[in-house]
């Protein structure tokens, strides 16, 4: 601890005790739109545990971050006292011939691919929201479109480490692939926000680099076209790797199919994709800008998951939809898995987004979230989750973890 | 029976039909275990409901008496996770048998719990399509159970185990509340209770319809086998080509000693003089078979293989898979008793293990057959003993858990698909802190604050292990804070 970083009173002390750095908070670490009073580094898992247990003490109220390319996702916590920062719960400990590989939830997600890469492996995770830590990547649980072959990110994670709002450290799963001894927590941290505790590590399964990579593109000329590729690509037995769907705001839908796979194989499931979409063009390796969200930074952004067979048409209503409102959609997510993204401008207004929301929802039989909304509506009354079924279970397992709802408070469904 | 139970009965006959509810002793003593006989209870009663509506009045009716009530599917477990509680009901499923729905286009089924795994695999069939999970019992075995155990099989290690193939949940929690999580759509919002659901050893509820993925039928299938001189020439080859990124569907290896007991039951027909044999199965694009076939047949003849068999067609295959399909059942003819064990250990550490049980077993004069996923390191050592022998069983009981101890001591884990149920509740503490296991405690008790959903099962209790330091001292932290009751 510096003396420069510290703020001399009684409450940055006590959170400062376990070795944690204490500083100001300032708007511009705000979480979802709502400034911290300090912001707190602690340097290693001890003294994060000894830093959440001072804040539970004291009844304040934390918000997790990493890099924070995801401080805008979800709703505004009714409080945030303090923001812990991640960044030095960091390091790579890689079992190359496990293929598992543990890691701290500070470590930058870009330096873990490089350095597996280097030794012929990968995190099969697509980063949508490119430059954040593991952490925030599990955080925030979003998985891209390569999920069709490989699994959503929840389904790569074979253990995990997290903090309580109590401060106390627990851990679930292991380091092995295949393990069935007890509850699997992590998958109840995946995708929660923080409000369930501090991860600081997970631990992966790893898959090794393709030999080969081909992606198959073409262009629809309307949705239901897309609609039938991707059923025929599915159904064809080529074993896609992702097949995604991009449609912006005007200008037409197209579909690519990514394929991976032995260099000797890999040319024939090509042609046999290519041969099912009218039109289409094979080329090798990955489109630049794969899997990354629709839209600029500030738009706002919905998630729409769907059955598959649904996913075309559900990207044809969200565009209806947005037009009804006199604003537009860029649209971009994985047709196999049926989970699109779709931004709109920062320029439409709240009862434009809820519209948007309403009409999507009573038309698809899936979920619709307002993911991240633009920054003038970080505090808009937005219906942000639609139904959210099993929220009272969810409201049970927070009360079992969080008790005094000290971990990012309202910041998640249900306003968990 | 005790009194609460007893003032039950006229009730459940109510919610499930006279012929939906067992009093009868010896009717009831045929659900006195699951797979894992030796663990044995007759349950107090039992019930046979054919819906969600009486699953849940039966559920609601044990939260209103404080009965424990304990679920069970086709009884196939291995871990005594079904094991009934003399005082309380058992809820079995086994009248749940409807395939609710195939669909192709969204590439899901929805099916009753009590419907045999295999079941959905041939109702997908005619439409190219097939249920990923194949737990060896998977001709008999329950899509619930799968659900409450996240079972496995042999091609978990390219397909994932049942918890990366079920989309949706309807479930009846421990207070007989009928709650839907996920669907036909990825992702529903909220915390995944689905994920942390699958694998709860029916201690969170009953899930009464399941909707799963269903996968394209590959391809093209092709199987080979290779006959090594040693373990540790097999568990070379196995090295090898997972780490030359060749991603087969499963690769299984036997011991001299499973192979004999193999020999003995089926013929099967194995090359003479094995001291290990793998079996190792690629399917996908046929292309992409076909190239990495090539490949892990020539790593295996690197590895020492002096023969190498491949099938193509299914009949071939099946004579490949027969010999390590029939092993449990084989030993049974080589030793008049067996424990079957189930730990796991890191891939890298499969040489290093196989040899210390092996020492184990020359030390303790205990025969091991080792019979085993070496794709993902997952062990079922067949640990084979006289039990007309004095002492033979406590001796053996001692090298299983060894071997367990094994797993752990190198970064394992105490079981990689049979469950923990009772069997393993007490071994618990070995993998996990005390501040783990009351993390999963809280967890359990947000669905079942009364501690009624199949109590004894999957974590340690005192009344299962004894009291043990540093786990349920003092006063709760949440009692304490008036949320939960101690159970």
């Amino acid at each position: 601890m510096t003396q420069e970083d510290t703020v001399a009173n009684p409450e940055t002390e006590a959170l400062a005790e376990g070795g944690a750095v204490v500083r100001e908070g300032t708007p511009g670490d705000a979480a979802a739109g709502r400034a911290p009073r300090y912001v707190a580094r602690p340097p290693d898992t001890a003294a994060a545990s000894a830093l959440l247990a001072a804040a539970h003490r004291r009844g304040l109220t934390t918000v997790m971050r990493g890099h924070g390319t995801a401080s805008d996702w979800g709703a505004p916590p009714e409080r945030c006292d303090v923001v812990l920062e991640t960044t030095a719960l960091n390091g790579v400990e890689h079992a190359a011939g496990d293929l598992v590989v543990q890691v701290g939830a500070g470590t930058p997600l870009a330096d873990l691919q490089a350095e597996l890469a280097a030794a012929g492996q990968r995190l099969t995770l697509d980063a949508l929201v490119p430059g954040g830590t593991v952490g925030g990547a599990v955080a925030t649980g979003l998985s891209g479109p390569r999920r069709l072959l490989h699994g959503p990110l929840r389904d790569l994670i074979i253990g995990m480490t997290a903090i309580r709002a109590d401060g106390v450290a627990a851990s679930s799963g292991g380091r092995v692939v295949k393990n069935v001894a007890g509850y699997d927590l992590g998958k109840l941290h995946t995708g929660a926000f923080g409000t369930l505790g501090l991860i600081t590590s997970v631990t992966f399964r790893l898959h090794p680099l393709p030999e080969a990579l081909r992606t198959v593109g073409a262009t629809a000329p309307n949705p239901e076209t897309a609609q039938q590729w991707t059923r025929d690509v599915l159904a064809s037995g080529t074993v896609p790797a992702a097949v995604e769907l991009d449609w912006p705001e005007t200008g037409p839908l197209t579909l690519r199919v990514l394929l991976e796979g032995a260099e000797g194989g890999i040319d024939a499931r090509a042609r046999a994709v290519a041969d099912l979409m009218a039109g289409s063009g094979i080329t090798e390796g990955r489109p630049a800008h794969w899997g990354v969200l629709p839209g600029e930074d500030e738009d706002t952004l919905l998630k729409v998951a769907v059955p598959i067979s649904e996913v075309a048409e559900a990207a044809r209503l969200l565009h209806e939809a947005a037009q009804r409102q006199h604003t537009t959609a860029a649209i971009s997510g994985s047709a196999g898995a049926g989970v699109l993204f779709a931004a709109l401008p920062a320029s439409a207004h709240a009862e434009s987004v809820d519209a948007v929301a309403r009409s999507v929802r009573a038309a698809v039989d899936g979920s619709l979230t307002v993911a991240r909304p633009a920054p003038a509506l970080a505090d808009a009354d937005l219906d942000r989750w639609g139904e959210v079924p099993g929220l009272e279970l969810m409201r049970s397992v927070k009360q079992r973890f969080d008790p005094h709802r000290l971990l990012a408070p309202g910041r998640f469904a249900g306003g968990i | 029976m005790p009194r609460p139970l007893t003032a039950l009965i006229p009730r459940l006959r109510e919610i499930c039909g006279d012929d939906g509810v067992i009093t009868d002793p010896h009717r009831r003593r045929t659900y006195e275990s699951d797979g894992l006989t030796y663990h044995a209870n007759t349950p107090g009663v039992v019930v046979l409901p054919t819906s969600t509506e009486q699953v849940a009045a039966v559920v609601r009716l044990c939260a209103e008496a404080g009965v424990p009530f304990v679920p069970r599917g086709a009884g196939t477990g291995l871990s005594a996770g079904a094991l009934p509680d003399s005082d309380g009901v058992l809820v079995v499923t086994s009248r749940m048998r409807r395939i609710v729905e195939i669909d192709p286009a969204d590439e899901r089924a929805v099916v009753q719990p009590g419907v045999a795994n295999l079941e959905v695999t041939r109702a997908a069939a005619p439409h190219g399509y097939y249920y990923a999970p194949d737990p060896s019992s998977q001709q008999v075995c329950s899509v619930g159970g799968n659900i409450a155990e996240n079972s496995g099989g042999a091609h978990c290690l390219k397909y994932g185990f049942t918890v990366n193939h079920v989309l949706g949940l309807e479930v009846v929690t421990p207070q007989g509340e009928v709650v839907r999580i996920g669907g036909k759509a990825a992702d529903a919002p909220g915390y995944d209770l689905l994920g942390a659901f699958v694998g709860s050893e029916g201690t969170l509820g009953i899930a009464t319809e399941i909707t799963v993925r269903l996968l394209r039928a590959p391809q093209k299938v092709r199987t080979l086998l290779a006959a090594f001189e040693t373990m540790d020439a097999g568990g070379s080859a196995v090295s090898s080509i997972i780490s030359a990124g060749v991603l087969p569907a499963a690769v299984e290896m036997m011991d001299a000693l499973s192979i004999e007991a193999a020999e003995a039951a089926v013929a099967c027909g194995y090359p003479p003089g094995a001291g290990a044999v793998l079996i190792v199965e690629l399917d996908g694009p046929a292309a992409d078979v076909d190239a990495q076939f090539e490949h892990a047949t020539r790593l295996c003849r690197e590895a020492g293989a002096f023969e190498v068999r491949t099938a193509d067609e299914p009949a071939e295959r099946a004579r490949i898979w027969k010999g390590r399909k029939s092993a449990f059942a084989a030993v049974g003819r080589i030793s008049p008793a067996y424990i079957v064990q189930d730990g796991v250990v890191p891939r890298t550490a499969l040489p290093e293990v196989l040899g210390r049980i092996a020492e184990l077993s020359a030390d303790s004069g205990i025969r091991v057959a080792n019979v085993f996923h070496a794709g993902d390191g997952n062990l079922h050592p067949l640990v084979l003993f006289d039990d007309a022998e004095p002492g033979a069983s406590e001796r053996a009981a001692e090298v299983s858990g060894k071997i367990l101890d094994l797993c752990i001591e190198h970064g394992g884990s105490i079981t990689g698909e049979h469950g923990v149920g009772v069997d393993k509740a007490c071994q618990m503490p070995e993998m996990f802190s005390p501040a783990d296991l009351e993390t999963m405690d809280l967890f359990r008790s947000a669905f079942d604050p009364a501690g009624l959903a199949n109590p004894d099962k999957l974590l340690p209790t005192p009344r299962l292990c004894g009291e043990r330091p540093g786990i349920r001292k003092g006063v709760h932290p949440l009692v304490a804070e008036g949320a939960a009751e101690q159970f």
